[in-house]
Formats: structure tokens, sequence, C-alpha cells
């Protein structure tokens, strides 16, 4: 019995698809624009997985990956915040966060 | 060992993001994020990226997810159990990140460059060595991230705060 358990990097990459096209659907298919922004930020989490990932198996002696992953973490700190506040100032012209209802730029 | 420990936290990350996506309570949507960014954080630490995990947990799970859970409390109307429905083109949603999983999964599975297993680790002390880098190599966009955080902390104020029009 020899079984190869060890969790490599294409082990690493595939949770970090699944999350990706997890957030993606989510952003397909919510209704709730709130719920569209933390689909967002399930997105930037498996990107994030994948820098970290990618640094410690093809580049083991520097963190590159790292500052990568850590300017990602501020652009993403930065879009929930406008993201938000976007959401609270809608809701207060328009009484819903529903994206269906978000179509007075169209005409 | 580690290779429990990873599956552990990789499949608590990818349960709770499906719980997240089809959740029809935005609440629990909510706190299904936040147990996905701790389940993230710790894979960060089998990473060996021990700093990245604690700004994961500090950015996400602890302001993150709140600021989230704050702005489903001030804009929740109707009833809480269908706050999060799907919309009419779900399918369509679900057929393109479907086909998409499709696609990386059999581009990961076959390239063998990455069929990898860890190598040593080299590097004594990951937070020296990111502000060293942050501080030399990647000061521009460092500094540019600072000017970033500024103008959208500015930004969300005004939009949340709105403007007055009587004046």
């Amino acid at each position: 019995m020899n079984f190869n358990l060890s969790v490599g990097l294409s082990t690493y990459l595939l949770v970090g698809a699944m999350l990706f096209c997890l957030g993606l659907y989510g952003v397909f298919a919510k209704k709730n624009i709130v719920a569209v922004l933390m689909s967002i930020e399930l997105m930037l989490n498996a990107v994030n997985l994948n820098f970290v990932a990618f640094n410690r198996f093809l580049a083991v002696s520097s963190v590159v990956g790292q500052v990568a992953a850590l300017f990602v973490i501020v652009l993403a700190a930065a879009e929930v915040a406008v993201g938000l506040a976007l959401v609270i100032a809608i809701y207060r012209t328009r009484h819903t966060t529903n994206t269906d209802e978000f179509n007075w730029l169209k005409w | 060992m580690s290779t429990v420990v990873f599956f552990i936290f990789a499949i608590l990350a990818v349960a709770s993001a499906w719980g997240v996506v089809t959740s029809k309570n935005i609440v629990h949507s909510a706190f299904f994020l936040a147990l996905t960014f701790v389940g993230v954080a710790a894979l960060y630490v089998l990473l060996n990226a021990d700093f990245i995990a604690a700004v994961q947990i500090l950015v996400y799970t602890g302001a993150v997810s709140i600021m989230v859970v704050f702005a489903v409390m001030l804009t929740l109307r109707g009833d809480v159990r269908e706050s999060s429905e799907e919309n009419r083109k779900w399918g369509w949603g679900l057929f393109t990140a479907g086909l998409l999983f499709v696609v990386i999964a059999l581009v990961i599975l076959t390239n063998t460059d990455w069929r990898i297993l860890a190598g040593p680790w080299t590097v004594q002390n990951t937070a020296a060595s990111l502000s060293r880098l942050l501080l030399t190599s990647y000061m521009i966009p460092f500094e540019a991230s600072a000017i970033l955080l500024t103008i959208a902390l500015i930004g969300a104020v005004i939009l949340a705060k709105g403007v007055k029009e009587d004046k």
C-alpha cells in the first residue's frame, strides 16, 4: 500500500480554480448586489491563493508572489469599501439592492 | 500530517464558498464568507506564508466580513430568508462557470510542469523579506497603494454620507 497523497502545486491550483469558479457563478447568478460583491471577494481570494502557491512551489528563495498577494489584498479592501458605499448610496435613493432594478442608465 | 490539514481546510474553504453562492439568506452568505477566508488563511500557513495568513485573518475575516454584514444590515428589506435569490439567467452563469472550471482543471491536470511537490523553503523570515521588497523593488506600487487606500477611504465616506443639496 503506497498511496501518494502528498499535496502538490496542482492541488492548490485546483482549489483556487474551484473558489474562482464559485465566485464567478455568484457574480452571474445572484440578485442581491451585496452577494455579488461577496462573490468578487471569493474570486480575489482564489487569485491570492494561486499567487502564494506559485511562490511556494516555483520560487522557494523569494517572496515576490506574497508581495503580489499583499497588493491584491489592499485592492480588495479598497474595492469592497467603495462598493459597499455605492450600495448604500443607491439604496438611499432607490430603496433596493436588486441588480435587476439597477437599470436607470438604460433607455 | 500536513496532507490531512490541507484537505480539512481546502474542503472547508470550498464548501463554505459553495454556501456563499447557494445560500438564500444573505446573512448566512456573509458568515460562510468569513469561514472561507479562515480556510484560505490556513492554506496560506501551509504554504509558508505566515504573514499573508495573518493579514488575511485581520483584513478579510476581521474587516471585510464585518463591513459586508454592516451593509447587509443597512440595506435589508423584506424577508431575510429570501434576501439573496438567484436571478432569471442563473443557468447561464452556472454554464459559464462550469465550463471555465473544466477548462482550468484540464490545463492544470495536463501541465506536467506543475506536478511538483514542495521543495525546501529557504526564506528565513517572511515579514522581514516582504518589508525589504516593499521598500526597495516595489516602492512605487507600495506608495501608489497608500494613495489608493486614502482615495478609497475618502470616496467611501463621501459616497455613503451623501452630499447635501441645499447649500
